[in-house]
């Protein structure tokens, strides 16, 4: 109780971006979601977005709950169809800059369908995917994340499936923007937030964090700041290597870094240039003012 | 023109702008003409992933401010139901076509049923309420989808159009009008300041207002259970409250959202009721019964769901039997058992889907009712 | 009040016939007219056939019962919708396409080769509209005004004036058939 009193009438760093009346938030102790959301404050801090113009979308799950607590538009949708919302939220108010920010089993495991296609559109959107190797608001199940052996309440036995390399799913399906972080790296995190918003295009960054409570716990992997500190000192930063290298071995090394950085027509920079051409005079632009794609 | 096209005629002339949907037999023709029209009016097509996608997306091209709609059948619908819940739960003015085929599953997809009436209402999960329309022709189509999307913006509510295979692929005549006089409600945009908006606070009438995303609210909203603030609220107090007002706003409006349309009812000894298709099937037989000097009445549900009760619950106090025929084992007629609680015979005429009703067996039923 | 069933095989434009005589019926004739067609992979390929029930009230029942006139344009189509229509029906056939049975009934049938003229004219795809100038003939359920102003926006803009050309021709073959008959 110390610190209260110290903090009275000091302002939080963070509170003009979070929604502070429904703090405390809901994340475990320890739980590396939290940190992925202060690399995003700073990085909306940093760049010259129009806050009022950029809209957070999450789906269901830990993550799914960050919608909850950042201060700017923000929809908290269904289990999976954050990228679709999204995808209609974009297109139809072009000048939004959107952010999906969801968890692993959300947005690859039941929404996994959604995420290859937006990526193939190229839906102008950014999506932070928090990867923490299990679905952990429902106790710690097995997900399409979770590394061959680890141990989770649905795998009692040990984990026999294959785990997804999300950066070669989604560079193989299109996005224009791929990396992958754990969340201790604060600052590299915030880049790549910040590179992912000003990018036109499809951008995906995986941030890697402890799930302290379920999947620490179960693996018997020690305390949150422990596996934080594990997954941080087992990285290796490889930017632009082959995402194809990229499977996650259980407590393996976690290559991270940028890997994927091009240029190429959004959804709807491709439609309005298709139609200008195909039916010239005869094409009525959807909302014209619109500044960007 | 077809039943198909007269729905996206209908959702162009109603202001839609935003179609997202997924290629199923019988309803595959109203994207398929949106995609040809939407681009030279100023509009979005997008062939989603699947329904829940495309369902989703609609939800999000809501709050960016358009208008939005889809078209699907049966396994489709299904997938739908997912996201129709959210945009229940999110008081989200959009509007699905269902061109119905028989089911169950994959069942007939290029023949009609009348199947999914039910699923209609209570398809997504958790207490809620729709609104439902069913045409019964290709000039209704037009019609009620344009009444669909005034409907679902007066009250913020989802509205189904329940068609089927054989309007949906019918073709007719249908007069489109002038835009000038097509009547088209506008969102109930609010335009209070800007750190006052609750997107969950009732207006007088019931019904709160909405905004568009990027304009500055910095408003939240979620499927969960919420306060007016649109903040989770995971308790039972809220749940009443949030459920009540989904159900209400709809109950309390029922008698001016219903649209019936009522033939010789008032001194009827039997009356018909019936919906959509089967509504056209239904009057054949009627006529024939009247030449035979039964006196029956004639009621067509253009509203099915909220469903006209009170209107029943009077004729079933006079009449001695409804007959209801549609195209399933028995589902809209539960509707009418429920309210007329034993004073009035129903007597069902059920067809499972792939056709349409031969008016003599509604005949007959009508004869054996005025016995 | 009549019921007319368009039928051939996958390609002839049949569904056209329907959709360009309920136009006519239901636009310019001031009578009212439903089509339905067969779909699916049973419509396509070989046996075709559309629908138009006729009225000059509002059609109710949306479906034929008993066709009163069939229009048949292959064999199979004819095997299959011949035995359907009523007994004082008239049956239309393409001569070359359909080798009918001895008629049933009071059935009157009306043949044209209309195929056949249509290539004469330059382009077989026009098959179907040599067919319906025939129809709209020897069944005056429809003017020839009215069919030929449902022409445009159902048959390609490019090909606007063969088809009535087509339309024409037959029309003229069917007022003869009929003068010949009486």
């Amino acid at each position: 109780m110390r610190d209260e009193k110290q903090i009275e009438g000091a302002k939080n760093p963070m509170e003009d971006f979070l929604r502070m009346d429904r703090i405390p938030h809901i994340w475990c102790s320890g739980c590396g979601i939290g940190t992925v959301v202060t690399s995003f404050v700073e990085a909306i801090k940093k760049s010259n977005i129009d806050l009022d113009k950029l809209v957070v979308v999450s789906g269901i799950g830990c993550t799914g709950r960050v919608a909850g607590y950042i201060k700017l538009d923000s929809f908290h949708t269904t289990h999976g169809r954050a990228i679709p919302f999204a995808t209609g939220l974009k297109i139809a108010n072009p000048e939004l800059t959107v952010v999906v920010f969801s968890g692993d089993g959300d947005i690859c495991g039941i929404g996994g369908n959604h995420l290859i296609h937006a990526a193939r559109r190229n839906i102008d959107i950014t999506v932070i995917c928090v990867n923490n190797f299990n679905y952990a608001m429902t106790g710690g199940q097995v997900a399409p994340t979770t590394p061959e052996g680890a141990n989770v309440s649905t795998a009692p036995y040990g984990n026999y499936e294959y785990p997804f390399n999300l950066p070669y799913l989604v560079e193989a399906s299109g996005a224009c923007y791929v990396a992958r972080w754990t969340c201790l790296h604060l600052r590299r995190v915030t880049k790549s937030i910040q590179e992912a918003l000003n990018k036109r295009g499809f951008s995906f960054i995986e941030v890697i964090t402890p799930c302290v409570t379920l999947y620490a716990r179960r693996n018997r992997l020690g305390e949150g700041l422990d596996l934080l500190k594990y997954y941080y000192d087992n990285s290796d930063i490889q930017h632009g290597a082959n995402t194809k290298d990229l499977d996650i071995k259980y407590q393996g090394k976690l290559i991270v870094g940028k890997f994927v950085d091009i240029e190429k027509p959004t959804f709807l920079d491709s439609m309005n240039k298709h139609f200008t051409k195909v039916l010239s005079d005869k094409y009525e632009p959807y909302l014209k003012e619109a500044k960007n794609g | 023109m077809d039943g198909d096209f007269a729905i996206a005629e209908g959702g162009l002339a109603a202001g839609c702008r935003f179609f997202a949907g997924y290629p199923i037999t019988p309803s595959t023709e109203t994207a398929e003409r949106f995609s040809e029209r939407i681009p030279k009016v100023g509009g979005i097509f997008i062939q989603m992933e699947d329904e829940l996608g495309a369902m989703a997306s609609l939800i999000g091209a809501v709050w960016g401010g358009g208008k939005a709609m889809t078209v699907t059948s049966g396994p489709g619908f299904s997938l739908i139901m997912e996201n129709l819940g959210l945009a229940a739960m999110m008081e989200i003015p959009v509007v699905v076509a269902n061109v119905q085929r028989g089911g169950p599953s994959t069942g007939l997809p290029t023949l009609p049923g009348q199947q999914d009436m039910m699923q209609a209402r209570w398809g997504s999960h958790g207490d809620y309420e729709i609104i439902a329309l069913s045409p019964d022709s290709p000039q209704e189509c037009f019609d009620l989808t344009i009444e669909a999307f005034n409907l679902s913006e007066i009250y913020r509510v989802p509205t189904l159009l329940m068609t089927d295979e054989c309007i949906g692929h019918m073709h007719e005549k249908v007069i489109i009008p002038p835009a000038e006089e097509i009547e088209v409600v506008e969102r109930k945009w609010y335009k209070g300041p800007k750190d006052k908006y609750m997107p969950y606070k009732p207006d007088k009438d019931g019904i709160p207002f909405m905004v568009k995303a990027g304009d500055g609210y910095r408003f939240h909203t979620t499927g969960l259970t919420h306060d007016y603030r649109g903040y989770p609220e995971i308790n039972a107090e809220w749940q009443d409250q949030n459920v009540r007002h989904l159900v209400d706003k709809i109950n309390n409006n029922a008698d001016k959202i219903i649209k019936i349309e009522e033939e010789k009812t008032d001194n009827a000894e039997v009356v018909v009721i019936s919906y959509g298709i089967t509504s056209r099937v239904a009057i054949k037989a009627v006529q024939e019964a009247r030449k035979n000097d039964v006196k029956v009445g004639n009621i067509r549900l253009i509203t099915v769901w909220p469903f006209p009760e009170k209107r029943i619950r009077e004729l079933a106090c006079k009449i001695k039997a409804f007959v209801f025929p549609e195209i399933n084992y028995g589902q809209i007629v539960l509707e009418v058992e429920r309210c007329a609680a034993g004073k009035a015979q129903v007597i069902r005429a059920s067809h499972l889907g792939g056709g349409v009703h031969n008016p003599d067996d509604i005949l007959k039923l009508i004869m054996e009712a005025a016995k | 009040m009549a019921e007319i069933r368009f039928s051939g095989f996958g390609g002839q434009g049949i569904i056209r016939l329907g959709l360009i005589t309920g136009k006519a019926i239901s636009l310019y004739d001031n009578k009212s007219a439903t089509m339905t067609q067969s779909f699916g992979p049973e419509a396509r390929g070989s046996a075709c056939s559309s629908q138009l029930v006729v009225s000059e009230d509002r059609v109710l029942y949306p479906y034929i019962t008993k066709p009163d006139i069939t229009i048949a344009m292959s064999q199979e189509a004819y095997d299959i919708y011949e035995p359907n229509l009523r007994e004082d029906g008239i049956l239309i056939i393409d001569e070359d396409l359909v080798k009918p049975r001895p008629t049933r009934a009071n059935i009157k049938m009306y043949s044209i080769q209309s195929t056949r003229i249509a290539e004469e004219l330059g382009n077989r795809i026009i098959g179907n509209l040599v067919m319906l100038g025939f129809f709209t003939a020897v069944t005056k359920i429809v003017s020839p005004d009215a069919m030929k102003k449902a022409l445009p926006g159902l048959v390609p803009d490019r090909f606007l004036e063969l088809n009535i050309k087509g339309f024409d021709r037959g029309y003229e073959h069917g007022l003869q058939v009929i003068k010949k008959k009486k």
